[in-house]
């Protein structure tokens, strides 16, 4: 299976004034098609620098980026928000939902950057049917301030799947929830993926969470520790992915 | 992205805080309000002035004698007596740019009706064609006629302020006046006029004809204008009925040699008058009339080329201009005054703008996550500015249009309609809102994704 994430020794630094502080250090892994994948590691591990990569925010210093089959790392800005429009949907801790503007406006929301035009009522018919997969279909026209938390992440989980990207990026998408109803979002984050077969890379740190993804990826200080490659590891073919798998596979032993 | 939609977008954010929007655009209200309503007033007050000046006669040429000077001494305008009725026949025969033309001879005496009297400011020598000159029209009876002036006959017009002082109300037509001991007949009431731009009240006169005037009052008016002390003093300077050519009348022109007499061989006059009125056709046609004038003038009085004219012609544009220039001056100034407030106001907007730029940092992070491009934010920051402006900018010229109507409804000013000040209010609003909407939105559209979904 064609893998739709594939990283190889991704570099990145920041400057912080005269100190460079490397962040990743030669990151490499693959997320296959339909996958459901767990991003774990401590704060300052790297992983939102990874995250960002992964959502095409951020460039990285060096390395490769093959995104659904597109070499995508050294695209400039302007190239990078068509491409997050295109293929990519993220999910924020704090649903980032735009304040009293309806649920189905900011569902809506993407499809006005989209490259083709979209006429109003197209927008509004997707909207509508993407606010009822996710169970929200008699609550069109409530504003966020009128939704509970649990309903304001499924408004945002909709807005991010509006433009039917190829990968959805979640940030810690049940760090602001209760348990029951971060259950309840899980739950449908995972139907999504099981049902329709949408690749999701979910960020977490906690355990509990992570257990619902199929592979666990495992972060420490810029490097990936564990579960980079999963099961996709027979079709990596570049040298480089091998000696770093077989690097990780000893120091596991 | 379409211009409807990013327009929609901008009423969809702007509606997210209605309040905020609502003061922001204030500035802009106040603004264009404020300009609307200088310039309507300032257009009004100008057509007010033009329109006075026309009632004054607008097209009015004041043909005047040259001065006299002696050995250096000049003795100013009028002091000497070039001017004749034929100069006016001539101008009329010979200037097409001349609608009409009245010689004018005045004087300033008692007029007396029964046991009133009173000392009128004007008391003009006329012929008929004055009345069209001046834009007048009668109120009662009618003005008198090219007979009267043949005759001399003793007949007279009043103005308004004239039959208030000597009549009291009741009717003068047909009654008999006296000035300077000649009695009058009053043929007709003119219309009343007003005071003029120099606070002269124009319905303070007696219109009569110039030959009555020249021949009957004033060769013997020079002495004293009190008719009582004249009366008093000598009886020999009473005018009487018959007396026609009165004596002391001034000399035409300066005594001749006998050599020049055969050489020139001129008929003698015998009046001289002391202005010619001319209305030139339109305002437009005010220098060509000058100038035929002019031209008729010179020839006739045998100035050569290099002679200075022995007349002077002063038109009332220089005046109107004059005045219209100075409202024209108190209108830019004060638009200026409503141009900084428009200034004021589109700083204001700035800063909002920038308040909110800041505030919504996590929505523009947001909306360049989903793909927003850089052009697409500021473009939209962009909008929502000059929506703002363009918004206010409405309300401005009603509340200007608004203020402008009270205005003429309450103070009785008068306004005028302008629609360059409403065209012009419309591109200052929006493009008040491209200039101070661009920084905050250059700002915005400069933001790093990463850091703006960060922003707390």
């Amino acid at each position: 299976m064609e893998p739709i994430v594939k990283l190889n020794d991704i570099h990145k630094t920041y400057q912080m004034g005269d100190i460079a502080v490397p962040v990743l250090k030669g990151v490499s892994l693959m997320v296959a098609r339909g996958e459901m994948v767990a991003l774990m590691g401590t704060s300052g591990s790297g992983k939102s620098t990874l995250m960002n990569i992964l959502g095409c925010l951020d460039r990285p210093d060096s390395g490769a980026y093959w995104l659904d089959g597109e070499e995508v790392a050294q695209l400039s800005a302007n190239q990078r928000a068509l491409l997050r429009n295109r293929k990519l949907g993220f999910v924020f801790q704090n649903f980032n939902l735009l304040p009293r503007t309806s649920a189905l406006d900011n569902v809506a929301m993407p499809l006005l950057y989209a490259a083709g035009h979209i006429s109003e009522r197209e927008s509004r018919h997707r909207a509508t049917e993407m606010l009822s997969r996710v169970g929200l279909q008699d609550r069109l026209n409530y504003e966020p301030s009128r939704l509970s938390g649990g309903q304001q992440q499924r408004v945002a989980i909709a807005r991010a799947l509006i433009n039917r990207p190829s990968l959805l990026l979640a940030d810690e998408p049940t760090g602001n929830l209760d348990s029951r109803t971060s259950s309840e979002v899980l739950e449908m984050i995972g139907r999504l993926n099981e049902n329709e077969g949408i690749t999701i890379i979910m960020v977490t740190h906690d355990a509990e969470v992570a257990r619902h993804a199929g592979r666990l990826i495992q972060i420490h200080d810029g490097v990936i520790v564990d579960g980079a490659f999963g099961d996709v590891k027979e079709l990596s073919k570049s040298p480089t992915e091998c000696e770093l798998l077989s690097a990780e596979e000893r120091k596991a032993k | 992205m379409k211009g409807y939609r990013i327009f929609q977008t901008a009423i969809k954010a702007l509606r997210r805080s209605p309040m905020r929007a609502m003061l922001t655009t204030l500035g802009i209200v106040i603004g264009v309000g404020a300009v609307i309503a200088m310039m309507e007033i300032g257009a009004g007050s100008s057509g007010a002035i033009r329109k006075a000046i026309s009632s004054m006669g607008a097209n009015v040429l004041n043909i005047r004698p040259g001065a006299a000077s002696s050995g250096g001494v000049s003795f100013g305008a009028g002091s000497v007596t070039t001017l004749t009725p034929e100069d006016c026949q001539a101008i009329l025969r010979n200037c097409p740019a001349v609608r009409n033309a009245s010689p004018l001879v005045h004087t300033r005496t008692q007029v007396v009706y029964g046991s009133r009297n009173w000392v009128p400011t004007f008391i003009y020598g006329v012929t008929p064609a004055y009345l069209d000159v001046q834009n007048w029209t009668m109120r009662e009876g009618a003005f008198f006629t090219d007979r009267d002036i043949l005759n001399a006959n003793k007949v007279c017009v009043l103005g308004k302020t004239l039959v208030r002082e000597l009549f009291q109300g009741e009717s003068p037509l047909g009654k008999e006046i006296r000035i300077k001991n000649v009695s009058f007949r009053v043929v007709g009431v003119l219309r009343a006029k007003g005071a003029n731009m120099m606070g002269m009240d124009q319905d303070d006169i007696i219109l009569a004809p110039w030959t009555t005037i020249k021949y009957r009052v004033t060769g013997a008016a020079l002495e004293n204008s009190n008719q009582s002390a004249a009366g008093s003093s000598s009886s020999s300077s009473v005018n009487t009925l018959s007396n026609l050519y009165p004596r002391g009348q001034p000399t035409l022109y300066p005594e001749r040699s006998e050599t020049q007499a055969a050489d020139n061989p001129m008929p003698v006059r015998f009046a001289s008058i002391d202005h010619i009125l001319a209305a030139a056709r339109s305002a437009d046609e005010i220098p060509a009339a000058i100038h035929q004038i002019t031209t008729v003038l010179r020839e006739r009085h045998h100035i050569r080329p290099d002679e200075a004219d022995d007349f002077s012609i002063r038109d009332m544009t220089e005046m109107s201009n004059t005045l219209s220039s100075t409202t024209t001056l108190m209108t830019n100034l004060l638009l200026c005054v409503a141009m900084i407030s428009l200034v004021v106001g589109g700083v204001g907007i700035m800063n909002i703008m920038l308040v909110s730029v800041t505030e919504r940092t996590r929505e523009i992070g947001l909306r360049m996550a989903v793909g927003a491009r850089s052009r697409d934010i500021l473009r939209q920051f962009l909008v929502e500015a000059v929506v703002l402006c363009l918004v206010g900018g409405a309300l401005g010229i009603l509340l200007g249009h608004g203020g402008s109507y009270l205005v003429r409804m309450f103070l009785h000013w008068p306004v005028e309609t302008s629609f360059t000040a409403i065209i012009a209010a419309v591109l200052v609003s929006a493009a008040v809102g491209i200039v101070f909407g661009f920084y905050p939105a250059w700002k915005a559209s400069l933001m790093d994704p990463i850091e703006a979904l960060r922003y707390e």
